[in-house]
């Protein structure tokens, strides 16, 4: 292929990734969706989930994220994420830590509205972590 | 007149104190390099946040049912400050000049008849305000166990302010902190959470999309209502870290100044030891003549 998708992963504290990558798969919020270039102009939320990215020498690499949202413009996509860590990096552990935390947010949740949300949450990261 | 001992004594005692100067000096500066770096790591993120946040609420402009974080709750009554200075003093007027700034706000408020609370990040503005304003603060949020300000601390800050806006604890919420300019300019800023302010500012253009238009999913008020909590604690983030930053240059400055001065007193009490000492000498020197010559004589 020749044309390549310019790709940022930007968290709060710093610029974690800027290439021209082949494709990204994105965890939105209504179901992953494959990036290419020139994509149709989007705007998503992402969920707790898996960024898998192909670069442009073939290889893949996959970054987990926890939540954010994902802009496809003209220019690229750009993945504003809360939080992300390598899955090389993530261990099991974490994710049990993470996993117990969402845990504690269900049942500290005050409205049905956040409740619900938490919960999501939750059975996100506990999927994440049987495919581990 | 202080004799030779108790001059020695100053002489002493400055140079210590200028020996800590100095190595604060230098550990403040150390630590404005990682601060400046963590601030300036973190901006890419916020402008980005800013640009995607322009272009929803245009795409939302004009509808029904804007979230009350962006529109405001429809009155002005209550305020809420927060005050971000930072855990320890000895850096010149940082925390004062902040702590300045939003005790002149809550007066002014209060004089219109507002209802004012504060909540404090960093124990140097509570210290400062809470004579004043103790029964107003209705928070403190100590850093002082965070070595390196991460997005987790500005979000527990960020769920606090939330929890408080959904109960209806205020209807206006203001940021104070420092932004850091150099390390000689700290500029004490406040800044308008919530209700949002969008900039239209001219250098977040619009993008041009080749005539497409953006898919949102799922809808525009949806995002919108994931965005705004989240752009408050990016918010607050990047308070934090302009503050760690500034904080550094500051207490960079007031140590070299802090040095400088010990200097010249050092300077001022050698000259004045050893002008002692020679008059000391002198009259000494006079006694012994004197009394030879009086032998002599």
């Amino acid at each position: 292929m020749a044309e390549l998708l310019k790709f940022e992963l930007v968290s709060p504290e710093k610029l974690l990734m800027s290439a021209e990558v082949e494709q990204v798969v994105v965890p939105g919020s209504e179901g992953d969706f494959g990036v290419f270039v020139n994509h149709a102009p989007v705007l998503s939320t992402m969920r707790p989930g898996i960024i898998d990215i192909t670069e442009a020498d073939g290889k893949k690499q996959r970054i987990f994220v926890r939540g954010g949202f994902a802009e496809v413009n003209p220019q690229g996509l750009t993945v504003l994420a809360e939080q992300a860590i390598n899955m090389d990096d993530l261990d099991a552990a974490a994710l049990a830590q993470e996993v117990a935390n969402a845990e504690e947010d269900v049942a500290d949740a005050k409205s049905d509205d956040k409740r619900q949300k938490a919960q999501e949450t939750l059975d996100h990261l506990k999927q994440l972590q049987t495919s581990l | 007149m202080p004799n030779l001992k108790d001059l020695k004594n100053r002489i002493t005692s400055v140079t210590s104190t200028q020996k800590i100067t100095r190595a604060m000096q230098m550990v403040a500066a150390a630590k404005l390099r990682k601060a400046q770096e963590s601030a300036e790591a973190a901006r890419p993120f916020s402008e980005r946040m800013a640009i995607v946040l322009a272009n929803l609420s245009a795409a939302m402009e004009g509808r029904e049912g804007a979230s009350p974080l962006m529109a405001g709750t429809g009155k002005d009554q209550t305020h809420l400050l927060i005050v971000c200075t930072a855990e320890r003093g000895l850096c010149g007027g940082f925390n004062s000049s902040i702590a300045k700034l939003a005790r002149l706000k809550a007066i002014e408020l209060a004089g219109q008849g507002k209802d004012v609370k504060m909540l404090c990040v960093g124990k140097k503005g509570f210290d400062a305000l809470k004579r004043e304003f103790g029964s107003k603060i209705i928070d403190v949020v100590d850093l002082k166990a965070v070595k390196k300000v991460g997005f987790a601390d500005a979000n527990g800050i960020a769920s606090t302010v939330l929890d408080l806006f959904e109960d209806g604890g205020f209807d206006v919420c203001t940021l104070f902190y420092s932004e850091f300019k150099n390390v000689i300019t700290q500029i004490p800023t406040a800044q308008q959470l919530i209700p949002a302010t969008v900039e239209k500012s001219d250098d977040t253009e619009p993008l041009d999309l080749n005539g497409a238009i953006y898919e949102y999913e799922p809808e525009e008020d949806e995002i919108l209502a994931d965005l705004l909590p989240r752009n408050i604690a990016i918010q607050i983030l990047r308070a934090l870290l302009e503050n760690g930053a500034s904080e550094q240059g500051a207490r960079m400055s007031a140590m070299d100044n802090a040095t400088r001065n010990a200097g010249e007193m050092i300077d001022k009490l050698t000259l004045s030891y050893n002008r002692q000492r020679q008059a000391q000498i002198t009259s000494e020197l006079i006694e012994i003549i004197s009394g030879a010559e009086a032998l002599n004589g």
